[in-house]
């Protein structure tokens, strides 16, 4: 499909057609299309090295593509990048942050980037410092922040011209659990206000924030759709938690049932796959039972999007070669 | 009658300032041989100052270690045979094959000539790193860069680990075969020290630590951290979900409230009184609200209840 078709639509905040990245022989990622409505939180899923830092910066225009097209916030990643860079926010996952700035002398810098009058640059900057969270740390040097700090810092500097769109990658590794609900509340204090929000994350209770997800495996779309959706769509048959007080007895001795599709550890609770869950619960009790392993019980579950994830990425785990 | 066996690590009183600042605050700790112990705690909380210090690349302030039958100040060279330590950022040679890193990290550990290549094969196959062993480390995913870091981290056959927060940036599945590699070290005898940011990994350790402004402040396995948790869960689930958070996050009642998968969360003093406050709360908001229960805590909702407490 041509592009210019597409570039008409307002609703649209990045169209893409056949995208595609190559490197030497690498195919990092692989003709995929994406559509991202304005005003949504869209999550970019996939295992390291399926493609979605490469896709980001494709559609950044910080990388050309090898083939294919994309339209973001209206304007061709290739032909229209100045215009693009004013309109987006990009964090990436090594946020570049100067060590030896303090917290205002960073912010104020990207806000002297993107040509902000003195004024509003004093506005940005005392606005953020008050709605992150950072106040009484404005003085500190970047280089003494811990890891959640210094992620609500870089989302401040990539938003300090008020983007239309953000791409965020992987904004949240490494951060500690209060920290990332802290991020999160940030995003959806973006993304009500209208702005679309497109994020990558491998922390799956996040994914099920999002209004819209995409996974990408091996350079290329796998399932997308609203998580409800995707879960309904991409499970292939009955999930069970079976809890033990020995669960890694219980784990390798259902692994070795051949009804048990896979068998996957969610802290300690057994995540089984089955085909048909009302044949699978008796027939595990007494398997099991007769395995020698205790269990304490065994119910079918609504899938979360770790199931999906383990379903649609797991035959290959350690995934490929960074894209 | 056998003496039981020594702890692997013993720590009194151990503390470190970076100037005014108290990275380690007099932390005690005794951690068994064949623990996986985990170490929790908000960032900036002392966790990886205190990993630092009983690898011994870093000197405490006060106090003092023993790890693995070493003295963590006094017996640098013991102490470096008997552990292996991996930072969060590994140096990886990016240069070098995932083989000749391997051969690299063994000349370091001064691994005996005629034991290197039996070693490598062994670490290759348990790393299921064999297929890429001519991979240059610069071409390995994220995922498999930790595998062979951890890989490089064994190559001296250490009776203990200290990891810290080695998935972190790693996606669902290589993180649990991450996983399932350390429970087969340990089964086979490994002690493993861990720290790390996701709460689904700390719920497999036999012990959790939690560090807060350089103090350890709890000490349980997972089951008893949840006990010490003030307060109880309500599990909801409502559409839309942010403003039914918002709604809840102004009631009195709840003092803490997040999104939690496809859930929300609030955390209150007591359900039972709780429940109805908050259900007629939503509905005079019109928000339908699909299922309300009274959920068990979570190691996240008590991550999130155990700062709280801490900080007041």
């Amino acid at each position: 499909m041509a592009l210019g078709a597409l570039s008409t639509s307002g609703e649209a905040a990045v169209v893409a057609r056949g995208l595609t990245k190559r490197f030497g022989d690498l195919v990092a990622v692989d003709g995929i299309d994406l559509d991202i409505r304005r005003g949504e939180v869209f999550g970019f899923l996939g295992p390291n090295g399926a493609g979605k830092t490469t896709t980001i910066r494709m559609l950044c225009g910080i990388m050309d593509a090898t083939a294919g097209e994309a339209r973001v916030l209206g304007f061709d990643v290739r032909s229209q990048r100045e215009p693009l860079k004013a309109r987006i926010g990009y964090m990436s996952q090594r946020a570049s942050l100067y060590a030896d700035l303090t917290v205002v002398e960073q912010l104020d810098f990207y806000a002297r980037v993107y040509g902000l009058d003195a004024r509003t640059r004093q506005e940005k900057v005392g606005g953020w410092i008050e709605s992150s969270g950072l106040a009484g740390r404005e003085r500190d040097m970047v280089a003494t922040l811990s890891g959640g700090w210094r992620q609500r810092l870089a989302l401040g500097c990539a938003i300090m011209h008020h983007p239309d769109l953000l791409l965020l990658d992987e904004p949240t590794s490494g951060v500690d659990p209060l920290s990332r609900r802290q991020f999160w509340d940030l995003i959806y204090r973006f993304a009500d206000e209208g702005t679309t929000v497109m994020v990558t994350t491998h922390y799956m209770d996040e994914a099920e924030h999002c209004d819209r997800l995409a996974f990408i495996y091996g350079g290329r779309i796998v399932a997308e759709g609203a998580p409800e959706e995707i879960k309904r769509a991409h499970l292939p048959g009955d999930l069970l938690a079976v809890t033990a007080p020995e669960w890694m007895r219980a784990l390798e001795a259902s692994r070795a049932l051949p009804y048990v599709r896979d068998a996957a550890l969610y802290g300690t609770t057994l995540h089984l796959l089955v085909a048909d869950a009302e044949t699978a619960v008796p027939a595990l009790a007494r398997d099991l039972a007769a395995a020698g392993v205790r269990v304490d019980s065994i119910a079918p579950i609504v899938p979360t999007l770790e199931d999906i994830f383990v379903t649609l990425t797991g035959d290959i785990p350690g995934g490929g070669p960074d894209g | 009658m056998r003496a039981p066996p020594e702890p692997a690590v013993v720590i009194q009183d151990l503390s470190r300032s970076f100037g005014p600042v108290k990275a380690v605050d007099r932390v005690t700790l005794s951690v068994a041989q064949r623990e996986v112990f985990g170490l929790i705690g908000p960032d900036g909380a002392g966790k990886t100052t205190l990993l630092r210090m009983l690898a011994g690349i870093l000197n405490p302030s006060g106090g003092r270690a023993t790890v693995a039958g070493a003295d963590v100040h006094a017996q640098p060279e013991l102490l470096r045979r008997q552990i292996g330590y991996m930072p969060q950022s590994f140096s990886l040679y990016r240069d070098l094959t995932v083989r000749e890193n391997l051969h690299f990290f063994a000349e370091i550990y001064q691994v005996p000539g005629g034991e290197m290549a039996s070693r490598t094969e062994r670490l290759l196959a348990f790393s299921r790193l064999g297929p890429f062993e001519r991979s240059l480390a610069e071409h390995l995913s994220g995922g498999m860069r930790q595998k062979l870091a951890l890989a490089c981290t064994l190559i001296h056959e250490p009776r203990l680990l200290l990891l810290d927060e080695p998935t972190t940036g790693v996606d669902p599945v290589s993180r649990r075969e991450f996983w399932s590699i350390l429970y087969d070290l340990n089964r086979q005898g490994t002690t493993v020290l861990v720290a790390t940011p996701y709460m689904d990994e700390a719920d497999r350790c036999t012990r959790i630590g939690f560090m807060f402004g350089g103090r350890l402040l709890s000490v349980a396995p997972p089951a008893g951290m949840k006990v010490q948790m003030q307060g109880e869960v309500l599990e909801i689930v409502a559409e839309p979900r942010r403003r039914a958070l918002a709604v809840a996050r102004g009631l009195e009642v709840v003092r803490t409230g997040s999104i939690f998968g496809d859930t929300l969360h609030l955390t209150v003093p007591d359900a039972a009184s709780a429940e109805p406050q908050v259900r007629a709360a939503l509905e005079r908001a019109g928000i339908p609200v699909r299922s309300l229960r009274v959920a068990p805590a979570s190691l996240e909702d008590v991550f999130i209840a155990l700062m709280g407490q801490a900080a007041r």
